[in-house]
């Protein structure tokens, strides 16, 4: 069974569709890159699928581990497993982010109907996770994402990914506004979570961070489908080509 | 946001009433019912004397009505000023206390005996008007505290109650301070010897009860010079259909070197939506650090009342002595909070901290309200303010108005102020992570209210924890 199937997928933001017919299965063990240019729909299909209350699907259905995406509430869908890494992480001033994790996962564990956490095994985790990704220590002390830096911030997003163990992780534009050490680390960090039991949808504008998290396939989006799909080289050929490619031979063939 | 209403709406839970037979003065108010309450209680003269000047001193008096909130007039001549439990009960052990009473204690949650024993904490509990139970006296008196009902210490240290009563808030301060002075019923007393730093956290349960019955309490702490006392004071009020007057005095002398923490949870009835029904809480705190290096703090959590309308002070006498106040206000339904503090500088190199967060819900109103004076003579004085407000609804409202008066050149006053709101991008981040909309708010706001709750004892974070609906921070990281 497919992790996720996204079939004839519409949607978008106050009855305005962005998403006009996405058709995209993932297996598990699988790493897909979602490229495109700006206003393509890349972030939206994101949204869409975590949840966000401003975005709504118009047709078609999502299948997530078996079950009908749409159906669950957005918390639902992150204790399924699925995970969405922001493009601008959120500051929740005054709650340490090692506390917000410790919520996040017993949330997930009560949805499992597993015990919670001991306060002891969770320090162990936290300590093996920040080791894993490289994560300072104090940032796991301060409040979540306040006054962190940009980099600092998509760190964090990785770090609680790692922590939260999801089974599907969206990670929108992740490597926006890093620097090339920075996305190295985060990059490090991305590929310590990659195993055969979970996927990753890698949403990026740029193909730079692909040279560090290689995809098994790639998709380029453009006003809201899928217009092209190939293995890891065409996101090589974007990089030399860029997008206006795309879009001649899309009109070419409309 | 609809989650954010319900949770805005959940109903007052702790709502009952108990049936205990009471001994009431008629209602209205006169020379005769003062000298009744002061006979009841056997007062030395000196009492019913100060008593009835306050009396006559409010009677030339005007209601004040400056204040934020509109509240239907109260005739003073309708409410009954005295109500005790039939036996005025002095017993041993719990076993001699009427059991219907300790239900209701269960039902609040005060653990009165084992419990408390484990926690550390003596319990003077007031319900209604009359201390019905005591614990650790002994103990305590070992050491040469007084810890008592204000009733007691009247009876028992005259010298020590005729010296101080008044001192902090005069019977003529204000209106409902003046009237809590001609008729207050009872309260706590405790006074720690010098040097002495008291052993465990005092604790006192206030409850309204009896329908129509207005409660005065009067709590008089002091500590003497180096000594140290953490005081909590938490209170519920059963749901009911009436308004009721509650108009307390809190006052604290710390002399030269000694410290003064008291803490307040405040969660009387708050009314139905429409705000029927609920408690008008009108109080006066004030503390003097009247010796050098003395320190007062209030730290509040109110999240009960019809209307709250209250100002816990401190007057930093003594040169580097050192005032602060932290306080949380939430307010949901038709609720009012007229809040803040007054810090008075009138020694040399006094410094104070003022953190106010308030919450409106609903159609909650908020207010921060606070006075910073620096006199003449406070050369070197600091003052520090930081009111931050956050709003949940479209109808709430919250409300700031900080003043500052600087007689001193040398002075140096800073004040903060926030707005904010829950957003949905917070709101959505919590819920990729698995967190609930509901429990997604309790830990925006508890985040938001940190400062405030990390000054409160470990008893009393638990109590606002519960009170807010919210998960506290504190176990990891």
């Amino acid at each position: 069974m497919a992790l996720l199937e996204i079939k004839g997928l519409r949607g978008g933001i106050r009855d305005q569709d962005i998403i006009n017919g996405i058709d995209l299965t993932i297996n598990r063990g699988e790493v897909h890159a979602i490229m495109g240019p700006n206003g393509s729909g890349k972030s939206t299909l994101g949204k869409i699928l975590a949840g966000h209350e401003e975005y709504a699907e118009t047709g078609g259905t999502v299948r997530f581990n078996g079950k009908d995406l749409f159906e669950l509430t957005p918390e639902e869908r992150a204790n399924e497993g699925m995970f969405l890494a922001f493009q601008y992480p959120v500051e929740i001033p005054g709650v340490s982010n090692a506390y917000f994790l410790r919520a996040a996962l017993n949330e997930r564990l009560k949805y499992r109907g597993e015990p919670e956490i001991s306060a002891g095994a969770f320090r162990r985790l936290l300590n093996k996770k920040m080791e894993q990704v490289d994560m300072d220590p104090e940032l796991a002390r301060r409040p979540v994402n306040e006054d962190f830096s940009g980099g600092e911030k998509k760190r964090n997003e990785i770090f609680h990914m790692a922590v939260l163990e999801p089974t599907l992780s969206i990670l929108d534009e992740t490597d926006s506004g890093l620097d090339i050490d920075a996305m190295r680390i985060v990059a490090h960090g991305i590929n310590q979570q990659r195993t055969a039991d979970n996927a990753m949808i890698v949403i990026t504008h740029y193909q730079r961070l692909l040279d560090y998290v290689v995809p098994d396939y790639v998709h380029v989006m453009y006003q809201g489908r899928i217009v092209k799909s190939g293995m890891k080289d065409l996101a090589l050929e974007l990089e030399e080509k860029g997008y206006e490619w795309i879009r001649e031979e899309v009109e070419a063939a409309g | 946001m609809e989650a954010i209403e319900t949770l805005a709406q959940q109903e007052y839970k702790e709502g009952w009433v108990t049936d205990i037979e009471m001994e009431t003065a008629p209602p209205g108010l006169n020379e005769d019912i003062i000298r009744f309450i002061s006979a009841k209680k056997n007062e030395p003269g000196f009492l019913l004397e100060w008593r009835l000047k306050a009396y006559r001193h409010w009677l030339k008096m005007k209601e004040p009505n400056w204040q934020y909130m509109a509240y239907p007039p109260v005739d003073y001549q309708d409410i009954v000023y005295y109500a005790a439990p039939k036996n005025t009960p002095q017993y041993n052990s719990l076993d001699e206390v009427d059991p219907e009473l300790l239900e209701t204690y269960d039902k609040l949650g005060i653990p009165l005996e084992e419990q408390k024993v484990l926690a550390g904490v003596a319990v003077d509990a007031v319900f209604d008007s009359v201390s019905v139970h005591t614990t650790f006296k002994d103990k305590l008196a070992e050491l040469g505290i007084i810890f008592c009902s204000f009733s007691e210490a009247a009876q028992d240290h005259p010298d020590l109650v005729e010296k101080y009563l008044g001192t902090v808030v005069p019977y003529r301060d204000n209106y409902f301070a003046s009237l809590n002075s001609a008729v207050f019923s009872d309260g706590s007393f405790c006074y720690i010897p010098p040097g002495v730093r008291c052993p465990m956290e005092l604790s006192t349960y206030f409850r309204i009860n009896t329908a129509g019955t207005g409660q005065f309490e009067r709590t008089l702490i002091i500590a003497d010079e180096g000594s140290y006392v953490s005081y909590l004071e938490g209170c519920t009020a059963p749901m009911r259909d009436e308004n009721q007057l509650h108009a307390a005095v809190v006052e604290l002398v710390a002399l030269k070197d000694a410290q003064i923490k008291y803490s307040t949870v405040q969660n009387w009835y708050p009314g139905n939506e429409e705000g029927k029904g609920g408690v008008y809480n009108f109080v006066t705190k004030r503390g003097v650090c009247k010796g050098d290096n003395a320190k007062i703090s209030w730290t509040q959590v109110e999240t009960g009342s019809a209307i709250t309308w209250k100002y816990p002070s401190v007057i930093l006498q003594g040169d580097h002595s050192i005032g602060e106040f932290y306080s949380v206000a939430l307010t949901r339904n038709k609720q009012v909070a007229d809040t803040g503090t007054k810090m008075i500088h009138v020694g040399k190199d006094t410094r104070s901290t003022v953190v106010s967060k308030g919450i409106s819900a609903g159609n909650g109103q908020n207010v921060y309200r606070g006075r910073i004076q620096v006199m003449k003579r406070a050369d070197g004085a600091k003052n520090y303010t930081q009111s931050d407000t956050m709003l949940i609804a479209d109808r709430c409202g919250a409300h700031t108005n900080p003043y500052i008066d600087v007689g001193n050149n040398s002075a140096s006053v800073e004040h903060e102020a926030s707005t904010a709101r829950i957003s949905e991008d917070q709101l959505f981040y919590c819920k990729t992570r698995g967190i609930s909309t509901e429990d997604a708010i309790s830990m925006i706001i508890n985040g938001f209210c940190k400062e405030v709750f990390q000054e409160l004892p470990m008893e009393f974070a638990v109590e606002a924890k519960k009170l807010l609906g919210i998960s506290l921070e504190g176990s990891v990281g």
